[in-house]
């Protein structure tokens, strides 16, 4: 049983896995997951190909948010960059999927930079605002540079072809986004090890404080727009290729709202609670459609009443969270852990 | 010119009505330092309330007005009390993704209760248009114009001069000195949202009046914010002039330029214009720069 937390080398304590334990339901997760596509049906593949693809976008915002402390309202504008980057390169140039995913993420992170530029003199409300407008102005540029965009009508695209194999189905996408999520996640987990990572924390903490400590605020903000938008530009790129259409409909403000309610119920800066955050949030207004879809059978004309019960379920699961739980669910989850570890001797 | 003109007329027209909602929505953030993402919503359900009283109870218009002022009072003392002052001392993107959710809840709920349909109100000022020698105003536009000034000024006057007014600037400019001063600070806060709700309320009773109501009218509220920004978070002045700024460009900006870029530069050129304004002057044209210590 892990009780005591010493370390006796440095490697010990700059361990990913720090016990033997969690190593051992790292590979039951591993496990699961791949087992997983083989029992599921389709309709929980799309789900979870879902859920994956939204993990990579929060993943992205909640570095920028939860970490750096630069609140964005624009996260689905650099979403709908990388899908519409990924979209074109394929169906004008033809290039492979392969390509397009870190190429949607360049694009996305390009013009993160340039929505970024302003924090360089505002921050706080003020940078936030200014993030809203970036989404305004996103919108508008998908549904008006017609030329490119396709304007309202979208553009469609093919299944995307991986060494030769076409992920034309559920089952087969799967298979694609589950190694980007791993790789998204690793990746996260580990900026936070290094000076990048701890300069994010540092300005979240105390922005003066940071800077007088020899950090250059202007660029390490720059840096968290740019990986936070080059994470959404690939989740774009995973989501296009998945829907195969994209419509500026797909990125409104209410996206981006999404992805906060996401990296809010799942718990601000926390790799972990992202994963929960996501999950969470796809799943749960799912599964409260259904349950209505079941009411409508039943009645109807009481549709009416019950549709609109989703925008209140989502807005008071966001108010409920930040009033009763406000380190979101992986707080939870960490006291489910302590509960256990410590069980039945709690003190 | 004539087209200038009239643009120019229709947007001061509007703009009065954003100074208003952006007056609320300066009162509440100097106040509590409180961005109110749900104002736009505040904003429908004044309209709503409007349309149930003088419409489903048939009231007549002044008594509405004043019952409307008193539930939308009610509201944002609602809101502060259950909501936000549990989120006392919370990092600004908590409070800013509550009053979203509020935002989400208010929108859902007022579905529920007057269904998503587009409903109308009953002709309540004249319809002539107004001619005003030099340009002509839909008599609804100008009547709103009317109530949107009166209220900013009334706001304004209360806001100097009155007492409560006096102890609401004291507890925005320093909470530990109002204190000490024997203001209720807390109280000053629960004031502040049930003014701003107020405001917002009046707002949308006249939106709604010009272009009718449904449970999406909220969406309105997002311009508020080029307006309250360009003017200054904790300006109550760059609010109003902020308002009228907004209101002209946006007209300007779909007369001239909507026929070249399509429809939606009437709504975007605010936010250009924000992004513009903020890159020369970071608080705004009149906000008050912080000054942070460690």
């Amino acid at each position: 049983m892990h009780i005591g937390n010493f370390k006796e080398t440095y490697d010990a304590d700059e361990a990913v896995f720090r016990t033997p334990t969690v190593r051992w339901w790292m590979g039951a997760l591993f496990v699961a997951l791949a087992i997983f596509p083989f029992a599921a049906d389709d309709y929980l593949l799309y789900m979870a190909n879902l859920t994956g693809i939204a993990i990579v976008g929060a993943l992205g915002l909640n570095i920028l948010t939860g970490f750096a402390g630069q609140i964005s309202l624009g996260h689905a504008a650099f979403v709908g960059v990388g899908a519409y980057t990924s979209a074109i390169l394929t169906t004008r140039l033809g290039m492979p999927f392969l390509l397009c995913l870190p190429l949607s993420g360049l694009m996305a992170a390009a013009l993160g930079v340039i929505v970024g530029a302003p924090s360089m003199r505002m921050k706080g409300l003020y940078l936030c605002i200014a993030t809203l407008a970036a989404q305004m102005i996103f919108m508008f540029v998908f549904i008006h540079w017609e030329s490119l965009t396709g304007g309202i009508r979208g553009i469609n695209v093919p299944p995307p072809t991986i060494f030769g194999l076409k992920a034309d189905t559920e089952f087969k996408y799967y298979f694609v986004t589950l190694p980007v999520v791993i790789l998204a996640v690793a990746a996260t987990r580990n900026i936070f090890r290094t000076r990048v990572g701890r300069a994010f924390i540092a300005i979240r903490d105390r922005d003066i404080s940071a800077e007088l400590m020899g950090i250059n605020l202007f660029r390490y903000k720059l840096y968290a727009f740019a990986i936070s938008s080059f994470m959404a530009g690939v989740a774009g790129c995973l989501w296009v290729n998945f829907i195969k259409i994209v419509t500026p409909e797909h990125f409104p403000l209410h996206e981006s709202i999404r992805y906060l309610a996401m990296i809010i119920v799942g718990g601000l800066g926390s790799v972990l609670g992202t994963i929960f955050g996501a999950i969470f949030m796809t799943l749960v207004p799912e599964i409260l459609k259904n349950i209505l879809s079941i009411f409508q059978a039943m009645n109807p004309t009481a549709m009416s009443y019950l549709f609109p019960l989703q925008s209140v379920v989502f807005g008071a699961m966001i108010v409920g969270f930040l009033v009763l739980e406000p380190h979101g669910l992986a707080e939870i989850w960490r006291r489910m852990k302590d509960f256990f570890r410590l069980w039945p001797f709690e003190y | 010119m004539d087209i200038f003109l009239q643009l120019m007329v229709s947007g001061v027209a509007v703009g009065g009505i954003y100074a208003l909602i952006a007056l609320g929505f300066v009162l509440i953030y100097k106040a509590t330092s409180i961005l109110n993402f749900a104002t736009g919503e505040f904003m429908m359900l004044g309209a709503y309330f409007c349309y149930t009283f003088l419409v489903l109870l048939g009231l007549p218009v002044i008594p509405t007005f004043l019952i409307v002022m008193l539930c939308a009072a009610l509201l944002g003392f609602l809101v502060e009390r259950l909501i936000l002052r549990h989120m006392l001392g919370q990092p600004t993107i908590s409070i800013v993704m509550a009053t979203i959710g509020l935002g989400s809840i208010l929108t859902g709920l007022a579905e529920i209760l007057w269904s998503s349909d587009f409903k109308s109100f009953p002709q309540i000022f004249p319809r002539a248009p107004i001619d005003l020698g030099f340009a002509i105003v839909r008599s609804n536009m100008f009547y709103g114009f009317l109530i949107s000034i009166t209220a900013v000024i009334v706001f304004s006057l209360i806001f100097k001069y009155a007492k409560v007014g006096i102890a609401m600037r004291a507890t925005a400019n320093d909470q530990m000195a109002a204190y000490s001063m024997g203001i209720n600070v807390r109280s000053m806060f629960t004031l502040a949202w049930a003014l701003g709700a107020i405001a917002a309320g009046l707002g949308g009773v006249v939106i709604g009046n010009i272009g009718g109501i449904q449970p999406n009218l909220g969406q309105i509220g997002l311009k508020i914010f080029p307006v309250v920004i360009l003017g200054g978070l904790d300006s109550i002045g760059g609010a109003i002039l902020g308002g009228f700024i907004i209101g002209v460009v946006e007209n300007l900006a779909g007369g001239y330029l909507g026929p070249y870029f399509g429809g939606g530069v009437k709504d975007l050129a605010p936010f250009v214009l924000l992004v513009m304004i903020l890159m020369v002057k970071p608080y705004g044209l009149f906000g008050k720069r912080e000054i942070e210590r460690l």
